[in-house]
């Protein structure tokens, strides 16, 4: 189901990611899973065809491509079954803070890698004890000279695991910055990675995915590799998080589609008590609402994506999106599998990993109940917890 | 030797993988059906593309059809190559494969000096693998048909092609014309820069009509093409089924008289 309808260049663009993912990506996907990895080499596949940052202006390498771009690269992996691989991470969120935030040096220096693949790119916020709770969090980084000394850890770090480049979101301290106020974005890479340590969290689905949880221990950055200005951190990722949440909610519609296709494609063929299971009322029902919910989220999405393009402040309605969508996207994918009966359980089936993979979606980039109190607020509301 | 300059033909086809066919009425339903590049003709591009990068030169991707044909030149330029002509004219409609090879065969004249002119062994629409060899004939070249590799040495063209049983090695010199089949190469992906640039207004895509290449009208489209369609239709395949019953020994006894009476043993 489109979310808009492709100019001839963006289908050329769909077309060819397309035809990649399905000969790249989705033969590989079960392999990935089982070795709880995607190799290198995946990654500079997709840099040699350009896939890599393609976002970025030509003199850095780029493509100079716009947000339907982002939509169709989202829209194109989650379907082939590829969000194994942290591209969108690295292309729309990680490495964006470079480029828009880093030093001209910083850019020319670490952006061609992103682009080819050599480096990957992650994107560190949560911690142990601050998720949504962001404010909460104590990773800190202290000036010595020229350097900061970062201590500290951070938690659930999509690419964490084999990330070449960190952006770690931390407490400067410094008698410059009100230490209530002292958020600020460290990038980390070189010799400063070799400083840190990594372990790979255990999931209950997207095994391909690299989850990390990193740890800090007196790791030195060097200052010009400050993201901004000391205490602008958390101004810098507020401008990305309506960003991220849209593209949360693109991903999560997709996964939805997915899982009504499997279901209605089922039911037409599986037969119980001579026909079609299809064919009978409750299950003929259960597909009506999925396929009723699915188009209502279309469209609600079809608006939003029309309004951040624009240029228009989306943080109501992309929470709304957050807060339904991804919802909505496990709702049908628990149907799905009922539909599929005991098979829906089983490994092996498509249903069954897709049921595992969204169960994420409502979790990350923001919970549905974080999403709800962020709507409630721009109600005019100060509720309590 | 000098810079090679190649010339690659390419058409856009229907995707036939994805052909449905209207149960009542047999023809073709083709609302909503996706035009792609002729699969071998992706051959053709990669094979020209390799022996560019590997001896320098240019490749020129040369197709002819309607304004919106531009697509499969545009996948030709974002998998690497130089510029692109599209052939489109109310005068070259309805041509065969004749008119259509004159009217190819003018175009590269056009453009003059050439070494190698490749296209793709055969189209999936129209399977009559005719142009490539009568482009060859138009242009008094050598031809080499159904290529599986391509190599130049010595201004020189070293090829195997794949025949009945066997596959011949033969050697001709340039300029020549080849052929080539899918186990040539494996056609690389698109190359999102140079596809993104093939969609900007001074993309290196050139539109030419009748009159641009020099052609006689006589000889393009309707006009110029002897083949004359009498009907078309699907042929019908009748099934008969025959149930054989009785002991499993009979019954086999009955299905290999069966299988003889129809020559399939």
């Amino acid at each position: 189901m489109p979310l808009f309808e492709d100019t001839p260049a963006e289908h050329a663009f769909r077309l060819a990611l397309r035809k990649f993912i399905a000969k790249e990506f989705t033969p590989y996907r079960e392999e990935w899973d089982r070795n709880r990895a995607v190799p290198r080499e995946a990654w500079l596949k997709l840099g040699r065809q350009g896939y890599l940052c393609p976002y970025l202006p030509k003199e850095y390498g780029g493509s100079n491509l716009n947000f339907r771009y982002v939509v169709i690269m989202l829209q194109e992996l989650t379907a082939g079954d590829a969000m194994c691989i942290g591209v969108t991470n690295h292309n729309d969120n990680s490495t964006r803070y470079i480029y828009h935030h880093g030093t001209e040096e910083l850019k020319r220096r670490l952006l061609p890698k992103c682009i080819t693949g050599e480096a990957v790119a992650c994107f560190a916020m949560t911690e142990p004890g601050a998720g949504s709770d962001a404010a909460a969090i104590t990773t800190k980084a202290v000036r010595h000279g020229d350097h900061y000394i970062l201590n500290g850890s951070k938690c659930f770090i999509t690419n964490g695991m084999f990330a070449d480049i960190m952006i770690v979101m931390c407490r400067v301290e410094s008698p410059d910055v009100d230490p209530k106020k002292n958020y600020s974005l460290l990038c980390v890479e070189g010799e400063s990675i070799k400083h840190i340590r990594r372990h790979q969290f255990e999931k209950i689905g997207r095994h391909g995915q690299d989850t990390a949880e990193i740890f800090f221990e007196n790791c030195p950055v060097p200052v010009g590799n400050l993201l901004g200005r000391e205490g602008e951190g958390f101004k810098c990722t507020m401008q990305a998080l309506g960003r991220e949440r849209l593209e949360l909610c693109i991903k999560a519609q997709v996964y939805a589609d997915e899982c009504l296709k499997e279901a209605l494609a089922y039911a037409k063929v599986r037969e119980a008590f001579g026909k079609p299971i299809g064919n009978f009322e409750h299950i003929a029902f259960e597909l009506a609402e999925m396929a009723t919910e699915v188009e209502i989220g279309n469209t609600f999405l079809h608006a939003c994506v029309e309004e951040f393009i624009r240029g228009e402040d989306i943080t109501k309605r992309v929470s709304m999106a957050k807060a339904w969508i991804p919802e909505m996207c496990n709702r049908v994918a628990y149907k799905a599998v009922q539909i599929f009966g005991g098979y829906g359980y089983m490994a092996e089936y498509r249903i069954a990993r897709l049921y595992q993979d969204v169960r994420a979606m409502p979790i990350f980039g923001g919970t549905t109940e974080i999403m709800n109190l962020v709507i409630a607020r721009q109600l005019g509301f100060k509720p309590i917890f | 030797m000098a810079q090679l300059d190649i010339k690659v033909l390419i058409k856009q086809v229907p995707n036939t993988a994805e052909v449905k066919i209207d149960p009542h009425t047999g023809t073709l339903m083709r609302e909503g059906m996706e035009s792609i590049i002729n699969p071998d003709d992706l051959h053709a591009i990669e094979a020209a593309l390799r022996l560019r990068d590997a001896h320098g030169g240019k490749v020129t991707a040369i197709s002819m059809g309607p304004p919106q044909a531009v697509d499969v030149l545009r996948e030709a330029l974002g998998m690497g190559a130089d510029e692109c002509f599209l052939l489109t004219d109310r005068a070259f409609a309805g041509a065969d494969t004749l008119a259509t090879s004159y009217t190819l065969g003018k175009c590269i004249q056009r453009l003059g000096r050439f070494d190698l002119v490749i296209a793709g062994h055969q189209a999936i629409d129209g399977d009559t693998a005719q142009i490539g060899p009568q482009v060859a004939e138009f242009l008094d070249v050598p031809q080499v048909i159904r290529a599986i590799t391509l190599e130049i040495k010595d201004n020189e063209l070293l090829a195997e092609r794949t025949a009945e049983e066997c596959t011949e090695v033969v050697k001709c010199p340039l300029p020549a014309l080849v052929t080539v089949t899918k186990e040539a190469n494996d056609p690389r992906y698109l190359f999102i820069p140079l596809l993104m640039a093939a969609f900007e207004a001074e993309a290196p895509v050139k539109v030419w009509g009748s009159k641009d290449i020099g052609a006689d009208e006589a000889s393009t489209g309707l006009k110029g093409s002897p083949t004359k369609v009498q009907r078309t239709f699907t042929p019908s395949h009748k099934k008969k089924i025959e149930k054989l019953t009785g002991a499993p020994a009979d019954m086999a006894r009955t299905l290999v008289d069966r299988l003889r009476e129809r020559r399939v043993l």
